[in-house]
């Protein structure tokens, strides 16, 4: 890979690219705006262009090609003006007006949207279905492609709602995972509140965090029926029910749907991070980036790493080559760590500091693919062109 | 009438005009306010979120008065009222 080159969008190219073969994506969404990567399918050389959304944080971004669509979603959140979610469906290009696709609280909910904090596609097999996940804590739905969103009232009405508490980055619900047989169950996580499943299509959710502990608790409450700072979940499509969890403080493995979760922070230097991402293939690989402590936000030991398990986590190692090795006082953020689904996988991720990497031989070996790009919040991948939905 | 002025941000959601004669029935800025949600939601949606408040960063002023400094959207307005959105100190 090879740091990208800045391209000027016109009509010319995009048209070029429409005949393309196929192509990988990468979205960076940051505290001011969102680019856009593109490459052949070789991940050597990448184009970038942006900022989409001058200004804007985008935490979430998504390319959906379900049902023959080539989509890109964003969430774009103006200090002033409030969130929107904007659509596009010649990669950014153009974008929808920020008043389509409202997600919105109704009147009598009592609550505004503070910000979009995960997109995600439903089941393949219902192409039209969506997810936001909000601040403050609330999933939406859209059944129409999304057009029109509704909150989930089994979560705006849930009985432990007005105990949920905001962690440093406001009370989000920022994970939505399926279980792709079973159209009856699905999983979503907040900071804070935890990880909480439906197992009757939405309509009553359960917390699911026992085994996970919350180090901002009293000793004695340190494994509550819910309350935790869980910061990501994931699991691979073809193992639903085997989920990794990165908390605030804690590395867990479910092997139950989340009925019970056992740490798995064997040979990490520090189970504190944010970031964790499903190898695309494998579903006993798993990456992420350890932090070193809640009041020290930064890679341990000055050294950026990803770690990765290709052992569901009974031990993790150290993915270093091309990555600083000295001074790297980074961060990675929940969303800023993503793979693409080509074999070998690649794997990007983005710090706080506004440097993408990126790896084309599954973590082996890394490059630089941006710097100075204003804070990375989101990384998120897809493919466009031939055989890409 | 009651002017309504929008920045030009806004103009987009309002077919691109920077202002909006509103009905000088409005007894308030709330009133005023709400009322552009029938003529321009797009632009309303900006400026108020879904409880019914000015969003944190826009200041609303009347007559070239602060409501923060006034009464809020409870400030009323005459029929020749000028109510302006400006964006607040602070971006990204």
């Amino acid at each position: 890979m090879a740091t990208a080159t800045r391209r000027k969008s016109t009509s010319k190219t995009r048209s070029k690219t429409r005949k393309a073969a196929q192509e990988a994506i990468v979205l960076v969404g940051t505290m001011k705006g969102a680019f856009i990567l593109r490459s052949d399918k070789s991940r050597k050389k990448w184009r970038m262009d942006g900022p989409h959304f001058k200004g804007e944080a985008v935490y979430a971004l998504l390319h959906d090609t379900r049902g023959g669509r080539s989509r890109t979603y964003a969430a774009a959140n103006s200090m002033h003006w409030g969130p929107t979610l904007r659509v596009s469906d010649d990669l950014g290009a153009t974008w929808s007006a920020p008043a389509d696709h409202a997600v919105r609280f109704p009147a009598d909910a009592g609550r505004a949207v503070a910000q979009i904090w995960q997109i995600a596609a439903g089941r393949p097999t219902e192409p039209d279905v969506l997810y936001c996940g909000v601040e403050p804590s609330a999933l939406f739905e859209s059944r129409d492609g999304g057009e029109s969103w509704q909150p989930n009232k089994g979560l705006l009405n849930h009985e432990h709602q007005p105990k949920w508490q905001p962690g440093g980055g406001g009370l989000c619900l920022h994970t939505i995972v399926f279980d792709p047989q079973n159209k009856q169950r699905m999983l979503v996580a907040m900071s804070t509140g935890g990880v909480y499943r439906s197992d009757d299509g939405g309509k009553s959710w359960r917390a699911r965090n026992a085994g996970v502990r919350a180090q901002f608790m009293p000793e004695e409450h340190r494994y509550p029926e819910f309350g935790q700072c869980v910061h990501k979940v994931v699991h691979h499509p073809g193992r639903p029910g085997r989920l990794f969890l990165q908390n605030h403080w804690g590395l867990y493995r479910s092997d139950d749907w989340g009925d019970s979760w056992h740490d798995i922070a064997n040979g990490v230097p520090s189970d504190f991070g944010f970031a964790m991402q499903m190898h695309p293939h494998d579903p006993d690989t798993v990456y992420i980036v350890p932090i070193e402590a809640d009041v020290f936000r930064a890679t341990p030991e000055a050294k950026l790493r990803v770690y990765r398990t290709r052992n569901a986590g009974q031990s993790w190692q150290p993915l270093t080559k091309g990555l600083p090795q000295h001074d790297a006082y980074e961060n990675v953020l929940r969303d800023a760590l993503a793979a693409d689904s080509f074999d070998p996988a690649g794997i990007y991720f983005g710090t706080r500091s506004g440097k993408l990497f990126g790896s084309r031989d599954e973590g082996a070996s890394w490059t630089e693919l941006a710097d100075g790009l204003p804070p990375i919040v989101c990384v998120k991948t897809g493919m466009v062109g031939a055989g890409a939905a | 009438m009651i002017t309504l002025e929008l920045p030009n941000v806004l103009c987009s959601q309002n077919g691109e005009r920077s202002s909006v004669l509103v009905d000088d029935t409005c007894r308030t800025v709330g009133d005023a306010l709400r009322a552009l949600s029938g003529r321009s939601p797009g632009a309303h949606d900006r400026i108020m979120d879904e409880r019914g408040n000015v969003r944190r960063h826009v200041n609303v002023f009347v007559n070239g008065e602060n409501i923060r400094f006034l009464n809020g959207l409870s400030t009323p307005v005459e029929g020749n009222a000028t109510i302006t959105v400006i964006a607040a100190v602070s971006g990204g």
